[in-house]
């Protein structure tokens, strides 16, 4: 006897609100079984429209907006709206602010890698304890940037033409304390999950991202790295004090999720690295240049600088008025994420957490 | 009184003790859970209610008792409702064979072991109606996950056991420890083969990491306990850890000379052996990622489940040389 | 190559399709948007559409492409200029996948058509949404602060 079985596609409505979706985004999956045959992503749950936002405040005013991109990673924003908006105004920061920039961007770098690495853990079933280690690792940057403008997650501390405090000694001895902690602490993090066999088998092969598909897909950062590009605008188009120092750009060989959360790890090496040389070499100085309050932008700039996350653009469009004419912001989570659903179609549900969590998306910058 | 009704009540007596033991033993394992976990990650975990938080389960208890019952929309409502049960109730009966000491047990079946493996198999029965009554898309995942996984992981668990059977000689529990009189049995080589498939098998019968798929919180919410709340919830979790506590004390009957042991009275032994076993799966737990579906699955049939038929082969291999 | 020899090579390649030359890039025009922008993934190697928006200049609108090339390690902004009454163009999202966001958001946020666009949907406004909040012309209905003195 012939009989036939009648089956339909299961859609699952993945977030807003779900565990894994790193806020709130809102994944439409269509399931045969557990294999994903199609998914549309759905963003805007965040959408404060800082662009438009820009076009009525005056540039030294957008400074503290810039904070609420990528939260997790604002100095790192910050330093990228004032480098654009300095190159439009023709300014320049001294070099004390210039050391600085770097060694808070790169603290800021090694915090926001910390969280990739332990929410990508934590997306693969290890509960909470690669969390819980990175959060005790980077309570400590934390503290540092703390201490140095009294915010610990939107600092508004890099300012156009400078930066807003000045490096104390008591803080000088905690960012060396911390180099030299942390150096020893990612070992820890090597035995947790670098050498864990089940982590390996869970994200080698996973959500292969090639050569070819990160350059058509805009895909930048960590996970452009990952795919072998040896491409980092700190190399390639320095800016700050960046050709001073020598540091590596980690890349990876397949491309898939192991291999991005192996370069950010050898990342953090590279930061502490940089953080070392600029601490050593950071010179005398004010850290704050004499600039005007008021600035009246004219013709248009484009500017990317290297957040955790990848290639951060700001294009600024002046017309010699206080305000902005245009402000837009190119973040590397938006095009990340606009990668997700060819990455994962065809992988079951498992997998399918696990290539979203390995490309480390901020809500907040997505929807700005 | 006659002796038929005299041996009644001291049945029924036996086995209050073991249910007091059941509700304790959960709640403890619940507290010590958290403290584990806390340990691990660097924080202290629950400290206000009572001396280090040994109070904090008590207080749950109250909490999940008064909250509301929320039957969701759709539902399935005599599968969803009696699902519970259905997983919470074969955990207790477990108990009946379970050997504290020589005379500390409810009752010593002849069939002991046997009885204790077909019951457990039901409580799959209970998660995947659970997984199918509560008319939501992560719990149906969740059931079937959970049915494949509890199924393909029952077969090595059991060959495992056989192994235990052959060189004892017998079913009943305390046969089994009574054969290991003379040396534990996971000294033995097979043994102790039989004694790591079994652990792993019994971690991934229990869902919990690195096998725990049917309720993998990252992807599928809760697994098929999404849809419950109040009394509901704590018959799934109290059964959960109840289970956590048989698969040790099996592992401790079988393979570590159950309550055998020098000085401190029998009870003591079982429980400290059972208790070393499972801190050790809390270890695991708070440490391990998940593995995927397919892999648990493969490693199961590939890799378990042939290993353990060969240990059944060479076993009777050697029984037959002793003679 | 540097940007002056791109903008060499289009107007030999393309005749008439430069319109004006900018520090940056040039400006194209835009019946050649298509043929310009096919010329510089497939024959020019510019394997990458870094950034893609628009600016509201009031009686048109720019569409703005921000296109990198990592042989030659070069960027080069390419402008289309849209008539208000014409907000159409060419979708380049057969070229570069990273278009097809990005187009989205511009049709969201400023009402350009992108023609061939797949799948041409809001992203970041709710779908019944009718404006486009990033015009000039977009009356919000917040209070707009006073420029600084």
């Amino acid at each position: 006897m012939k009989t036939t079985m009648v089956t339909e596609e299961l859609i699952v409505n993945m977030g807003p609100q779900h565990p894994s979706t790193h806020g709130v985004l809102y994944l439409e999956l269509k399931l045969n079984g557990e294999i994903i045959t199609d998914c549309r992503p759905h963003i805007g749950y965040l959408h404060r429209s800082i662009e438009k936002i820009a076009e009525n405040r005056s540039l030294v005013q957008f400074v503290p907006f810039t904070d609420r991109l990528d939260y997790l990673a604002s100095m790192n924003d910050n330093l990228g709206f004032c480098l654009a908006a300095e190159k439009l105004l023709q300014l320049e920061a001294p070099a004390r602010a210039q050391y600085l920039r770097v060694i808070v961007a790169e603290l800021n770098r090694i915090a926001s890698h910390l969280l990739a690495i332990s929410t990508f853990a934590q997306d693969l079933g290890a509960y909470a304890t690669p969390l819980f280690f990175a959060m005790r690792d980077r309570q400590k940057v934390v503290q540092i940037f703390d201490e140095l403008c009294g915010q610990r997650l939107t600092y508004n501390y890099i300012r156009i033409g400078g930066v807003a405090g000045d490096l104390t000694p008591d803080i000088a001895r905690t960012i060396n304390e911390f180099v030299l902690y942390f150096r020893k602490m990612i070992n820890d993090y090597d035995d947790l999950l670098t050498h864990n066999i089940i982590f390996k088998v869970r994200s080698k092969g996973i959500g292969i991202i090639s050569k070819e598909f990160a350059l058509d897909y805009a895909v930048t950062g960590p996970s452009l790295r990952a795919s072998g590009v040896k491409w980092d605008v700190r190399k390639d188009e320095p800016y700050l004090v960046y050709d001073k120092f020598d540091f590596d750009v980690p890349v990876g060989a397949n491309g898939d999720a192991w291999d991005r959360y192996s370069v950010r790890i050898q990342e953090m090496r590279e930061s502490l690295r940089i953080i070392e040389q600029a601490m050593g070499a950071i010179p005398e100085g004010d850290p704050v240049a004499k600039v005007n309050k008021v600035f009246r932008p004219s013709g248009e700039v484009y500017m990317r600088t290297e957040s955790p996350r990848g290639d951060l653009g700001f294009y600024i469009v002046g017309t010699g008025d206080v305000f902005p004419y245009r402000l837009k912001i190119r973040t590397p989570s938006f095009s990340n994420i606009a990668a997700l659903p060819a990455l994962i179609k065809g992988l079951n549900v498992s997998d399918a957490v696990c290539a979203l969590g390995s490309l480390d998306i901020v809500m907040g910058e997505i929807d700005r | 009184m006659t002796p038929f009704l005299m041996e009644m009540a001291w049945l029924v007596l036996k086995g209050v003790m073991a249910l007091t033991f059941i509700a304790v033993s959960a709640m403890f394992l619940i507290w010590l859970e958290r403290k584990v976990s806390a340990r691990i990650q660097n924080r202290v975990g629950p400290m206000i209610t009572g001396f280090h938080g040994a109070l904090q389960s008590v207080a749950d208890t109250v909490k999940l008792l008064l909250k509301e019952n929320i039957v969701p929309t759709g539902a399935d409502f005599w599968v969803w409702w009696l699902a519970p049960f259905f997983v919470a109730v074969p955990a207790i009966m477990v108990f009946v064979c379970m050997p504290f000491g020589p005379s500390a047990i409810v009752c010593d079946l002849n069939v002991g072991i046997l009885f204790m493996c077909s019951v457990t198999s039901v409580s799959v029965l209970g998660i995947f109606m659970a997984g199918w009554g509560s008319s939501n898309k992560y719990s149906l995942l969740g059931g079937m996950r959970s049915a494949a996984q509890i199924i393909s992981y029952e077969v090595p668990l059991l060959l495992s056991i056989l192994v235990v059977v052959m060189e004892a000689g017998t079913l009943s529990m305390q046969g089994i420890v009574h054969a290991q009189e003379a040396g534990w049995f996971f000294l033995k080589p097979n043994l102790l083969v039989a004694f790591i498939i079994y652990i792993i098998s019994a971690t991934a019968e229990v869902n919990r990491v690195p096998f725990d798929i049917p309720e993998a919180e990252s992807e599928l919410v809760a697994g098929y306990h999404t849809e419950y709340s109040g009394m509901k919830f704590a018959m799934f979790f109290v059964a959960e850890y109840t289970n956590f506590f048989i698969i040790a004390g099996i592992a401790a009957t079988l393979f570590l000379g159950g309550w055998l042991g020098p000085l401190a009275p029998s009870p003591v032994w079982f429980l400290l052996k059972a208790y070393g076993i499972i801190f050790f799966l809390m270890w695991v737990r708070w440490t391990l990622p998940r593995l995927r579906m397919d892999q648990m699955m493969s490693f199961a049939w590939k890799g378990l489940t042939p290993v353990a038929l060969l240990n059944v082969l060479v076993t009777g291999w050697l029984l037959v040389i002793k003679g | 190559m540097d940007l002056a020899a791109l903008v060499q090579e289009l107007q030999a390649s393309i005749p008439g399709a430069v319109i004006e030359s900018l520090p940056t890039g040039v400006v194209i025009k835009k019946e050649d948007a298509a043929k310009a922008f096919s010329l510089l993934k497939n024959e020019l190697s510019f394997e990458s559409l870094q950034c893609l928006t628009a600016v509201d200049r009031k009686e048109t609108i720019e569409v703005v492409y921000h296109v990198y090339s990592f042989t030659h390690r070069l960027m080069a902004t390419l402008k289309v200029v849209l008539p208000m009454d014409d907000l159409n163009v060419a979708s380049v999202t057969g070229l570069w996948s990273s278009a097809d966001w990005f187009e989205r958001e511009v049709y969201d946020l400023f009402g350009v058509r992108f023609e061939g666009h797949p799948d041409l949907r809001r992203i970041l406004n709710p779908d019944g949404w009718t404006d486009h909040p990033l015009r000039k012309d977009f009356k919000g209905a917040g209070v707009v602060p006073k420029p600084v003195k």
